[in-house]
């Protein structure tokens, strides 16, 4: 395998006192999606600034594209291309006025860029609106803009910062299949989410953020099966005494949580009817039993209730 | 630790995107509208007194700038007074509008420094005031060709000239202070107030708390006849920490031809003088103390605020 696109090395940020990110380690490989997911104010924006070079790090090191941010962040952010959270354009110019900017400001000539901007902002299907001014753009519009800005940019690497905030669910999932597309032509994506569940679909690899540290990094369905034990969670709904003790003698059960109304099942295997006897046995009244699909975000609340209750 | 490529790679794109906007921007037209509304107004009503003194003065054609009839002060009152809003309206939100319009670590993230940002903002805004000085200039000058009937002589010329390039350097101070505000207060309401109250400060209070100080700072010994002329020195120098004041003196020595002096004269300097009006030379020597301080103040507070952007965090 080549040398992964990015790395950081004992990445490290502080605000007076207050660590934002705390020796990062982190590598990611051409042409993969990786997720960098976490809550909000768990560092994420930090890091990526970091390797923008738009903030110094306190300490440590980072490698983008080949080049040291810090000393040759020109050469960086002419192959990164990057969406803030909540990006914004110059309301008063219209969506092709606003790449042309961009691609001067980049050094690429107006005739170089006009057929650039053309086939970024067809590629996003905004070619119609491509002379509306950029106030009259809904929320996904700036988004996609944002996606064209980069595609024109011919940058190698983008890095996205929470892409999927604020959209509606319709144009959530248009935007997924932006990404899927970019990346199936090669490019390395970089994106943060708060919202494990959305993402995980369209991620290679994640790593798990809080509080200014990767606490997992892997696989999404590696990490299913090593932090929950297996990928099977069971919802059950029911009604009784002693049941979570009765659904803890289950063969192949690995953990029983109290869930509103009912009980939580993690389990090797598919073991609903086990379940649903052991219930009934045990004289309670089952009245739903479900195999939701394990998430990230389980993942997540479990890895980081651990961490907690290990301090 | 050493960056590498150029500080001003993008700031020329920079400074073309932010002219051509302070050019189409309403807020210019409408200042624009003003100020030659206020500039015809004050021409118009000084070209009757000057009329009458065709012929007697050499330099008929400079004092329609700095005549006055009551109640419309003169022309370079008026510059004095309007140049400094004009700077403050086009710096005022420059840099904390890209932050609330997000558009600021996008910006960024394409391969410029921040420097050439910051250059391109000031560069697009001193050009802005030039453009808009350089018009109000030619349109002051035709307007009197075509009131008085006379062509300016070569030498009204050059003054008027010499007065224009201070003129834009007066306003270069207000537009740094104004950029100054924009970088400290992400709120361009506060940047604007802030920028409005220094303004209000030396356009109307700097002479009355100077005139308070004075006394206090070197008081008059009854017994020392050079104590007056000391008091008289630290009012003037007072005086003169206000832009205000360095602009105003510039262009009464510039379109005055017959000022010699800017500070206090003495009986015995004038004995044996002659009274003709200075040569342009001695003129600009006698300003370029000035001048040198309305430019030094432009740079020190441009400073300032490329200091502070620089350690600005990118994130909103």
């Amino acid at each position: 395998m080549s040398d992964p696109v990015i790395r950081a090395e004992r990445l490290t940020k502080a605000y007076g006192g207050a660590i934002a990110v705390d020796r990062l380690d982190l590598t990611v490989e051409a042409g993969e999606v990786f997720g960098l997911l976490g809550p909000n104010g768990a560092g994420k924006t930090t890091t990526i600034l970091m390797l923008l070079g738009l903030t110094e790090p306190t300490s440590g090191r980072a490698i983008v594209a080949g080049f040291d941010p810090l000393r040759q962040p020109l050469e960086v952010k002419r192959r990164v291309g990057y969406m803030p959270d909540q990006v914004g354009f110059y309301d008063n110019l219209s969506g092709a006025t606003n790449l042309e900017y961009t691609a001067r400001l980049c050094g690429v000539d107006a005739k170089t860029a006009r057929p650039r901007i053309e086939a970024a902002l067809e590629r996003v299907r905004l070619s119609d609106a491509a002379r509306k001014p950029v106030r009259a753009y809904s929320r996904g519009m700036r988004q996609r803009l944002a996606i064209a800005e980069i595609l024109m940019k011919g940058a190698t690497i983008a890095i996205l910062d929470e892409p999927t905030g604020g959209l509606d669910p319709q144009a959530t999932r248009e935007f997924l299949d932006l990404i899927r597309l970019l990346s199936k032509d090669g490019m390395t994506i970089l994106l943060t989410s708060h919202l494990l569940e959305l993402v995980q679909s369209v991620c290679d690899r994640v790593a798990l953020f809080n509080r200014g540290r990767i606490g997992l990094m892997g696989r999404v369905d590696e990490l299913l099966r090593d932090v929950l034990g297996g990928s099977h969670v069971i919802r059950v709904e029911a009604s009784g005494d002693g049941l979570k003790q009765a659904v803890e003698r289950v063969p192949g059960v690995a953990r029983v949580a109290a869930a509103d109304g009912g009980l939580r099942v993690e389990a090797g295997g598919d073991v609903r009817a086990a379940v649903a006897r052991a219930i009934v046995e045990a004289g309670g009244n089952l009245t739903m039993i479900d195999a939701g699909h394990a998430s990230l975000d389980d993942v997540y609340s479990q890895y980081f209730e651990e961490m907690q209750n290990a301090a | 630790m050493r960056r590498e490529g150029s500080a001003f790679a993008g700031a020329g794109a920079v400074m073309m995107k932010e002219f051509a906007d302070n050019l189409s921007s309403t807020r210019m037209r409408l200042l624009e509208l003003l100020i030659f509304l206020t500039g015809a107004g004050a021409v118009y009503a000084t070209i009757g007194e000057v009329r009458d003194v065709v012929g007697e003065d050499p330099f008929v054609f400079l004092s329609i700038f700095t005549a006055a009839k009551a109640p419309l002060p003169s022309f370079v009152a008026f510059l004095g007074f309007f140049i400094p809003i004009v700077a403050i309206a086009l710096g005022f939100d420059s840099v904390n509008s890209e932050f609330n319009h997000r558009t600021m670590s996008r910006v960024l993230a394409q391969p410029i420094y921040r420097d050439a940002l910051l250059f391109g903002k000031f560069l697009s805004g001193l050009a802005t005031l030039a453009v808009t000085l350089a018009a109000l200039w030619l349109f002051v000058i035709g307007l009197a060709i075509l009131l008085l009937g006379l062509p300016p002589s070569s030498e009204e010329v050059t003054r008027g000239v010499v007065f224009l390039v201070v003129a834009i350097a007066y306003g270069g101070v207000w537009l740094a202070l104004a950029m100054l505000f924009s970088v400290a207060f992400r709120s361009a309401a506060t940047a604007a107030l802030a920028a409005l109250s220094v303004w209000l400060l030396f356009a109307f209070f700097w002479s009355m708390l100077a005139t308070l100080a004075t006394p206090l700072l070197a008081p008059v010994d009854p017994d020392d006849v050079t104590s007056v002329l000391h008091t008289v020195a630290v009012g003037e120098g007072l005086l003169r920490l206000s832009p205000n004041t360095l602009f105003a003196e510039t262009a009464q020595a510039v379109l005055d031809p017959s000022t010699r002096e800017l500070g206090p004269i003495l009986s015995t300097q004038l004995e044996g003088a002659v009274t003709a009006p200075l040569p342009i030379g001695q003129s600009v020597a006698l300003i370029w103390p000035q001048v040198t301080g309305l430019v030094a103040g432009f740079i020190g507070l441009f400073t300032i605020a490329y200091v502070m952007f620089q350690r600005q965090e990118v994130r909103a």
